[in-house]
């Protein structure tokens, strides 16, 4: 049995942009050819792609899928329906699960889940240290034999300096990134959201930019230390981007990641203690989100990635103080990064290689749309407009600050495997 | 004039016209606690819950006072007898006693926007008494009460505030206030204690103590929280003084007429030198005094014939 995508923009960014016909056989991808040479065929099934850009599977390196020990936020079925419902054919998830992914035994369970389930795939990073504690290196090469493509603590970050460069001397042996949630604690000292005139006005504990900034700064020092690789997640203020600019104009190698939210809400959408517009790092402030999109254009900025952060209302339906910091993004990443096209701030092209290529890169994975490899493909509908409506959504949680916003373009279909995982026929 | 807010939540949800008409009222009530028997029964057969989820003796005596003088029920409970020990949630708790239908809430929380929170789901009225470092709408109140009986207006004064305005939601409610009613407010503190924006509640940072009250006609001192921080936002409370104690030789550079206000409890010797604290000037006891009426006011026009109906 054979299917054919037919009547679409190719993209595969630096390879073909071109209108042409895919075939997939099986698994895998069979042929490119120009869409006058397809006979209709009884054996083909056809899926109709006109109007449609059809791009190399997205991933989403960020995700909290929050199995094992949080089912009631999140499962890994729930959490990868509602991965290929937003475009994606892979996730990386994080390990902050209980127990912690710090052993083969959480990664195995992990990847083996996804596979009974057959559809958006997981790609798991484990924990850097014991427990993510920050105190004893996890059996790192152990996990990668069992199936993490990353290591990071993600939730907190590695305060210990010397603990850090001991990590990254070992992750460079195994060649294996250090994704990095940089934090100092001790600057956001109990605050909940962005400091600044609204956190003033709001009477709420301000989180100052220099935060984040001073741990990226640190990790840049030891990332140049060690000649190791530092990715950083979700990088939210204008000095962060610089000092990943600067870094990476010497050379230092370092990649990183933002979120949607960061490049479209700031701290003054935190409005009437609305917990879904908490998060961390925090919603900044405009000159923040201005930075952060000239990152995304000139390249300093590699990756998008959601932060997919499921919490049930046990967590959110509290005081702002007391909420869980996170918002769930897997369904709406892809319609808001297509803003950047809209607003041309960024090529179709240069927005796939930050969903798609560039994740790929840093995971370790060829999704390159070719003869012979693997059919995990996305299906952009890049006109439709709608509004979100988290009632919709796969996810089992229905914390996002983006209900009701109303959004250009989205994933019309997703296949992994060569199987279609997720199809919008409205 | 109708009064129509269900909630006081805080000071930037008033209108002005809504502030004069409660300032209005509070005066009215006064006269009722100078009274040998201080009860009226305007308030006969509404509940009043005072939920208190922080210690407190003078906001919550007053809030009591204030229920009692006009016959309501009130009742209190706090956070060690609530079952907020036991784990319930603020909105848990706040249903429970929305299920025991009384009129009002009064709730003091240590988390900024919890009054915000129960008030969207209760539909009782709710009386912020403080949350966390945002608001306290009740104490502003009482202030600008106490400074509009004392000088006639509040337009065109100049208001100094000195102290720790970072963890104040005193000096939040009173900047924007104050601000609001056309008051010229400066403020002054250590820079450990002045929070990102805060110009934009509407006041001047002044560089330093002499410059902020230089010419004040309103004085207020805050309490510097011992119990809240180490030694991270100033040194020994010696150096604190030094740089921000209001004593006799500084309270000279202000006007004449100066008046000294402070929301207690007083740190004396510390912020503010018994000396001043007990002068001619200080209003520190009015404010007390004029507290209560305001919060009868409050209840007035919540669930009394105010919401909804013609005051006058």
């Amino acid at each position: 049995m054979r299917t054919c995508i037919k009547g679409g923009r190719l993209l595969d960014p630096g390879k073909i942009n071109e209108k042409k016909d895919i075939i997939i056989k099986d698994h895998l991808i069979e042929a490119i050819v120009d869409p006058e040479d397809i006979e209709t065929r009884k054996d083909i099934e056809i899926i109709d792609a006109r109007g449609m850009i059809v791009v190399p599977g997205l991933i989403d390196i960020h995700v909290h899928l929050r199995e094992p020990g949080h089912e009631y936020k999140e499962t890994i079925e729930s959490g990868l329906f509602a991965a290929a419902r937003g475009g994606f054919t892979a996730v990386c998830s994080m390990p902050n699960t209980n127990p912690v992914n710090d052993n083969r035994q959480v990664t195995k369970f992990i990847i083996n889940r996804s596979k009974e389930l057959g559809f958006s795939k997981v790609y798991p990073a484990g924990a850097i240290t014991q427990g993510s504690l920050g105190n004893a290196l996890a059996e790192i090469y152990d996990m990668k034999q069992a199936g993490i493509v990353a290591v990071t603590d993600d939730g907190k970050p590695l305060e210990n300096p010397n603990m850090m460069r001991r990590a990254l001397e070992y992750c460079k042996g195994l060649n294996i990134p250090i994704f990095v949630h940089a934090e100092e604690l001790s600057l956001v000292d109990g605050g909940s959201m962005n400091e600044g005139p609204f956190a003033t006005f709001w009477g709420i504990k301000g989180i100052p930019n220099a935060a984040e900034s001073v741990m990226v700064v640190r990790d840049i020092a030891l990332s140049e230390l060690t000649g190791a690789w530092v990715h950083f997640c979700h990088v939210s203020t204008k000095e962060s981007v610089e000092a990943i600019r600067q870094a990476k104009k010497r050379g230092v190698n370092v990649t990183c990641e933002t979120a949607p939210h960061y490049f479209t809400l700031t701290d003054a959408d935190v409005k009437d203690y609305d917990t879904n517009f908490k998060m961390n790092p925090p919603l900044r402030s405009e000159e923040d989100r201005q930075a952060v999109i000239q990152g995304l254009s000139d390249g300093t900025i590699d990756v998008i990635a959601s932060d997919h952060a499921p919490h049930s209302v046990v967590e959110k339906d509290v005081e702002f103080d007391m909420a869980a910091f996170g918002i769930i993004g897997l369904e709406t990443s892809l319609s808001l990064s297509l803003k950047l096209v809209h607003d041309r701030f960024l090529t179709m092209e240069e927005l796939i290689i930050k969903m798609a290529k560039n994740p790929a890169k840093i995971i370790g994975i060829n999704n390159d749309i070719k003869p012979g490899n693997i059919a995990d493909l996305t299906i952009i509908d890049p006109d439709v407009f709608y509004e979100i409506d988290p009632e919709s959504f796969k996810s089992r949680s229905k914390n996002s600050p983006f209900s009701g916003i109303k959004v250009k373009g989205r994933a019309f279909l997703t296949m992994v495997n060569g199987k279609v995982v997720y199809l919008n026929d409205k | 004039m109708r009064f129509i807010k269900k909630d006081i939540l805080d000071i930037k949800s008033l209108e002005l016209h809504e502030i004069e008409m409660i300032l209005d009222t509070a005066q009215g009530m006064k006269e009722i606690s100078e009274r040998p028997v201080k009860k009226v029964p305007t308030l006969r057969g509404k509940t009043i819950v005072l939920f208190f989820q922080e210690p407190s003796t003078r906001t919550k005596l007053s809030f009591d006072t204030a229920a009692k003088r006009l016959s309501a029920d009130s009742l209190s409970i706090s956070k060690s007898s609530s079952s907020i020990v036991k784990g319930e949630t603020l909105i848990d708790t706040a249903r429970n006693l929305e299920a025991m239908k009384p009129d009002v809430i009064v709730l003091r929380h240590p988390s900024s926007g919890a009054a915000h929170l129960i008030a969207k789901r209760v539909k009782a009225s709710v009386i912020n008494a403080g949350d966390g470092i945002h608001a306290h709408p009740s104490q502003a109140l009482l202030d600008m009460m106490s400074v509009r009986e004392k000088k006639g207006e509040i337009k065109g004064l100049k208001i100094s505030i000195i102290g720790d305005i970072a963890h104040s939601r005193v000096a939040r409610s009173d900047i924007t206030g104050f601000s609001k009613m056309g008051a010229n407010v400066f403020i002054c503190a250590p820079g450990t204690m002045i929070p990102m924006g805060i110009e934009n509640l509407g006041c001047t940072i002044s560089p330093n103590m002499e410059t902020c009250i230089e010419g004040a006609d309103v004085i207020m001192m805050l309490r510097i929280q011992k119990e809240r921080q180490g030694n991270i936002l100033f040194p020994t409370e010696r150096e604190y003084t030094m740089l921000f104690g209001l004593n006799k030789a500084r309270l000279n550079l202000a006007k004449k007429d100066v008046i000294v206000m402070h929301p207690g409890p007083l740190n004396r010797g510390v912020e503010i030198s018994s000396e001043v604290a007990d002068s001619e000037c200080s209003l520190i006891l009015d404010q007390v005094t004029n507290g209560v009426a305001l919060r009868m006011a409050l209840f007035y026009l919540v669930a009394g014939g105010g919401r909804n109906a013609d005051l006058y």
